[in-house]
């Protein structure tokens, strides 16, 4: 009864850690046993003596040290201690969806819980179609149709809709790229767990909170739910400090360490980004290295959360949030630390992620083309630094350019920003200087190929210089095509001189 | 309006038949002090009708009617071999990603193009031009097999293709995850490298047991260890991510 349950505290205090193998014997969370002072009952089930309050420091008792991604499992398995290893029920704060996955997920959802079930929290999921969108592609389009009708059945509050795939700029409600749509619009805050049928959902790691992707049947758990079952990863340390040289970016910073630990050197952990370096980085920038977590096989990426973040958060959400950070006392599994002041341009050649070059020894690689765009490299920033680029060198492209905006605000702030240094000018106008392709429609694009007519699509076994995140083969059409994963300046240097290139030939 | 969403057709693992109450299972991973369900506001828990529709079919062994017990499982065919890294776009290229298997005709389309992105020096096809069956029933890889995307359509379409079991040297996470939750496939670790060991066509018989398993190959005569299944066998074993949480209490069970 629960009283007796308030004794037996063991798996309250004095947890020990020293048993890997344990898989942490887990109560299912009662509210009784979180703490003690929150056990009072108001009728008396039994005569017990009076329990002071004893918090772990009075014990004695050992206090085990939490990394930040441990803390926000803890607290949303509503433990006070998980230890990697432990399998746990976690609460979700947010699930995201999109067109490929979200019909999938909620056919799930209603095959396990029924025609008539309802979500768990209409509030708390967020669908944003994104992925093939401004195609002709029957199928396509008909996720987008399935999708409106999935949201205005359970009345959900965020579906980003478009209905008229002609002009992107006709749909108010449409935002574009879902990780990029996702931090815009507020839905990331730290220390939350947020979780997304798309891999790259561990960008929003960047804002300190957990976030994961997630398939089709898992979603489907979660829309009925709110809940998920998840193994507490261990941690990966990576510090990195040094001042940032100004021809570097955060994706030659991920694209060296994902060189370094290879594309498996991460799996079923969280990596966690912190130091001098990294406190310099902007949101976006952050959001560029957490991108591509996956990349290296990770479950989660996360970075502190700081001023740089609550500034962004605060801008854009009025929901409450308490961000978490590691102990000092944690435990991780690995450290690694680099001295940013010392690296130099990276590329990513054909067919791995982890396929690492200098940009410098590339030069010899004649290419057909360039893409600029995607969650990693299509945001605001990513345009400007390739606008920065295209005026610094004053000339015009080689190859055929291709730039996707990830979203509608990212399009506009192409359009409407002026990029510092240029005298005034937009990125477009420098864009349309240089002799590149106009900016197209928001969305995904050509980074993952899609759908034969989508724009950009490598549809040619040709030479690619792309700010996407996977170069695998086929991914972004045929079979055959190369794909060099590189940072916005170093795509742009490229473009200008028609083979890989690193950007300080344009900047220095 | 419902009835322009497809609808899956109701899978019903013979684990649900049973009760909670008497479901055991071998390795007690989470202990709960009370059956605390959390429960979809407005599920009416008798408004799951019987379905006559197509039964999406898990990756269960010939003789074993029930998934409730992983030792006693069996797997016997061809063998597929492929090295690391195989990701998720070449086990189904994007553009293939369209349909989801919400009917069996969408399913035999996702099936023939089941690793077909694979580039052309993969002279062997899994699946034949114009077929959407493999011959192959066992896949067998190497490292890091599934990175990529999150997409249940891999998993998916080598299930709807035929492959009944994976036998690899390292998973990627969610491919491993989506390949437990759905039960198209059964994801299996090998402890060496078996992908260097075994040649396409060659004929294996995979038994699993409570600790772990064993391939052979009969074509080569050898046979290797497999590791046990770990943390995901009580998720196999109830049947998947939803028999599992019915077992626990955590869902209501259908009527």
């Amino acid at each position: 009864m629960a009283a007796s349950s308030v004794i037996s505290s063991s798996t309250f205090l004095c947890k020990s850690s020293s048993s890997k193998k344990d898989l942490g014997i887990s109560s299912f969370p009662k509210s009784s046993q979180i703490s003690i002072h929150r056990c009072q009952r108001k009728s008396i089930v039994s005569v017990m003596a009076p329990q002071k309050d004893r918090s772990p420091g009075t014990t004695g008792s050992v206090k085990t040290g939490m990394t930040m991604t441990e803390k926000i499992l803890a607290r949303a398995s509503e433990k006070s201690l998980v230890v990697p290893g432990d399998n746990i029920w976690v609460n979700v704060d947010v699930l995201m969806t999109h067109d490929v996955c979200g019909p999938g997920a909620f056919g799930i959802f209603k095959r396990e819980f029924g025609d008539k079930a309802k979500v768990w929290d209409p509030e708390k999921i967020v669908v944003i179609p994104d992925h093939y969108i401004f195609t002709a592609d029957k199928r396509a389009n008909r996720n987008v149709d399935i999708m409106r009708e999935h949201c205005r059945e359970q009345n959900i509050k965020y579906f980003y809709d478009i209905t008229d795939l002609g002009n992107f700029k006709a749909n108010p409600d449409y935002k574009g790229v879902c990780h990029v749509a996702l931090a815009q619009e507020g839905h990331c805050r730290p220390g939350e767990v947020l979780l997304g049928t798309d891999s790259h959902t561990c960008t929003a790691g960047a804002f300190g909170q957990f976030a994961t992707g997630i398939g089709n049947t898992d979603a489907g758990f979660v829309l009925g739910t709110g809940k998920i079952l998840l193994k507490v990863p261990p941690t990966m340390r990576f510090i990195l400090d040094g001042e940032m040289p100004s021809y570097l970016q955060a994706k030659d910073l991920i694209l060296q360490i994902i060189g370094e630990i290879s594309v498996a050197g991460a799996t079923y952990k969280t990596m966690e980004f912190s130091g001098t370096t990294i406190e310099s980085l902007s949101m976006e920038e952050r959001m560029t290295l957490c991108n591509m977590v996956v990349e290296a096989g990770g479950k989660n990426g996360v970075i502190p959360p700081d001023a740089t973040t609550l500034n962004y958060v605060e801008n854009r959400t009025s929901v409450p949030f308490e961000p978490v950070y590691s102990d000092g006392n944690a435990s991780f599994v690995a450290d690694y630390r680099f001295d940013v002041s010392k690296l130099e341009p990276v590329v990513a050649k054909p067919h791995s992620p982890d396929n690492r070059a200098l940009a410098r020894e590339c030069k010899d690689v004649k290419i057909d083309r360039v893409y600029i765009g995607s969650c990693t490299g299509g945001k605001t920033e990513d345009f400007m630094a390739a606008a920065k680029l295209f005026h610094a060198a004053g000339r015009k492209v080689k190859v055929p350019t291709f730039l996707v905006p990830a979203t509608q605000k990212v399009w506009m702030d192409v359009y409407a920003l002026p990029v510092p240094g240029s005298g005034g000018k937009t990125c477009a106008q420098i864009f349309e200087e240089a002799g590149c392709d106009t900016p197209a429609s928001p969305s995904c694009g050509a980074c993952l190929g899609g759908p034969a007519d989508t724009y950009a699509r490598l549809n040619e076994p040709q030479v690619c210089v792309s700010t996407t995140n996977r170069n695998f083969p086929g991914r972004m059409g045929h079979k055959e095509g190369q794909i060099y994963l590189a940072s916005p300046y170093t795509a742009a240097a490229s473009a200008l001189t028609g083979h890989v290139a690193d950007p300080r030939e344009f900047l220095q | 309006m419902a009835s322009s969403l497809p609808t899956l057709p109701q899978a019903l693992p013979s684990s649900l038949t049973k009760t909670s109450s008497s479901a055991t299972f071998r390795s007690p991973f989470l202990i709960f002090s009370g059956s605390t369900s959390f429960i979809p506001s407005s599920i009416s828990l008798t408004s799951r009708g019987t379905s006559s529709a197509t039964i999406i079919p898990r990756a269960a062994a010939a003789e074993s009617d029930s998934n409730e017990a992983l030792a006693n499982t069996t797997f016997h065919g061809l063998c597929y071999v492929l090295k690391d890294n195989i990701d998720t776009d070449q086990i189904i290229p994007a553009g293939a990603a369209c349909t989801f298997p919400s009917n069996q005709q969408e399913r035999d389309e996702i099936a023939a193009h089941a690793l077909s992105g694979l580039p052309d020096f993969h002279k062997t096809r899994f699946v034949e031009p114009g077929e959407n069956r493999s011959k192959y029933s066992i896949i067998i890889g190497g490292e890091n097999f599934g990175c990529g995307s999150s997409r249940e359509h891999a998993p998916v379409c080598l299930g709807a293709a035929g492959a009944k079991a994976i036998v690899a040297e390292s998973y990627a996470r969610i491919f491993f995850r989506n390949s437990v939750a759905t039960g198209e496939v059964f994801p299996l670790e090998s402890e060496v490298r078996v992908c260097e060991e075994c040649k396409t066509g060659d004929t294996v018989t995979i038994e699993l047991s409570d600790s772990g398993g064993l391939l052979t190959n009969h074509t080569t005569g050898k046979n290797y260890k497999l590791k046990s299944i770990g943390d995901a066998g009580p998720v196999i074993d109830a049947g998947g991510i939803f028999a599992y949480a019915r077992m626990m209490g955590m869902i209501p069970s259908l009527a």
